[in-house]
């Protein structure tokens, strides 16, 4: 059963290698001659206003408690759509209320104005 | 092949891991990160026995225990938001208002 | 075969962990306990759980441990780096979690009759495949331990969005 891993044991290799090699070489003989100009943020050209490491909003919170709750059913989604075949009208029955519950989340997040971004 | 009874030593270095996590650390997130270490190590028990007796059941608990981490991740961390807005703790011994 | 392998990804999950548990910065404790969760997924892999080791990425790395660095994100991290990091009670707690180790490790060792290995025997494209299995079992037989997940997850959801707007409101 492990042979068929193969492929992606050889792409996790190269994957790693690709970013040792690369770190290493630049660490060992690339050049340095750090200025205050160069040591700042990068920021796409645009001179960076703050410090990155500051406080971020609770909302994101809320917004990434949202995306658990998708994720969790995409979990029990995926092995049921494989066997909705052979479940058949039962199967269905039996995520109705699964999904109900789970929409009922989103809703009352909805609802309670979590998602309104002020 | 692996034997089974690596799977156990595995899951039970982790879990002890994780305990030594729990009680030695002052910052909350860490704790919480410790309590999922040893949520872990029992779902590696779960698989390597479901391994052995050829048994789905212990893959399908292991998917419902890591349903269970999540559910656990939401509401811990939403307790440390809260607190951490009250009165900007981090670390669990501060957190004493109810100790007698 | 395997059991390189196997060496390899336990290495990686106990070095990456033992390092999670200690580290200062909680950014990078949480990064660790990523890679932790990576090198898990392997030995799943290795354990005939595919399934699983693609929702230990999907949903834990993936989702949890997000969920995790966004709160992180929320509080002050580089405050936190410079405080004392470990509990007065650390003596005890290391000793508790050696004695923890020495009664699983005598447990263990004295179980001298493990069950007999059954293969479940299935490969890439063979059927009935491990998330086909899986969801022949979780939708028949443990029908109601999956319906009430999705209770806990409702009560849980709701408990975090009380919780975290009333932070917001505040």
């Amino acid at each position: 059963m492990p042979q068929e891993y193969l492929p992606i044991l050889i792409l996790l290799a190269l994957a790693t290698g690709f970013a040792v090699v690369n770190l290493g070489v630049s660490f060992f003989f690339g050049c340095r001659r750090p200025t205050a100009e160069k040591d700042t943020a990068y920021e796409c050209g645009i001179v960076p206003e703050t410090n990155a490491r500051g406080r971020f909003s609770v909302k994101f919170f809320l917004v990434a408690m949202l995306f658990i709750v998708f994720d969790v059913e995409t979990i029990f989604l995926f092995p049921w759509a494989v066997v909705f075949r052979e479940l058949g009208g039962f199967g269905l029955a039996a995520m109705t209320p699964f999904m109900l519950l789970l929409i009922a989340s989103l809703i009352y997040e909805w609802k309670r104005g979590a998602l309104e971004w002020d | 092949m692996v034997p089974l009874s690596h799977y156990l030593a595995l899951g039970a270095i982790m879990f002890v891991i994780g305990v030594a996590g729990v009680l030695m650390r002052r910052n909350a997130i860490i704790i919480l990160m410790s309590i999922e270490l040893m949520l872990n190590a029992v779902n590696i028990t779960f698989v390597g026995f479901a391994r052995q007796l050829g048994d789905l059941t212990g893959q399908v608990f292991a998917i419902f225990v890591i349903t269970v981490a999540a559910a656990e991740a939401a509401v811990g961390l939403a307790i440390l938001i809260a607190l951490n807005r009250d009165r900007t703790i981090l670390n669990v011994d501060e957190v004493n208002l109810l100790k007698w | 075969m395997e059991l390189p392998f196997f060496y390899l990804f336990s290495v990686g999950i106990i070095g990456a962990s033992i390092l999670m548990v200690t580290r200062a910065n909680v950014i990078h404790a949480a990064l660790l306990l990523v890679l932790t969760f990576f090198f898990l997924s392997g030995v799943y892999v290795l354990a005939g759980a595919e399934f699983l080791a693609v929702v230990q990425i999907l949903l834990y790395a993936g989702g949890i441990m997000v969920l995790y660095l966004f709160s992180i994100m929320l509080m002050s991290v580089d405050v936190a780096v410079r405080l004392r990091q470990f509990h007065r009670q650390t003596i005890f707690a290391m000793a508790t979690a050696v004695l923890l180790a020495l009664e699983i490790w005598m447990v263990l060792s004295r179980g001298t009759s493990y069950p007999a290995f059954k293969s479940f025997g299935w490969g890439i494209g063979a059927t009935p495949g491990n998330v086909e299995a899986l969801g022949s079992v979780l939708y028949t037989q443990f029908l109601f331990p999956f319906e009430v997940a999705s209770v806990l997850l409702l009560a849980a959801m709701i408990g975090a969005i009380v919780l975290a707007k009333r932070t917001i409101d505040r």
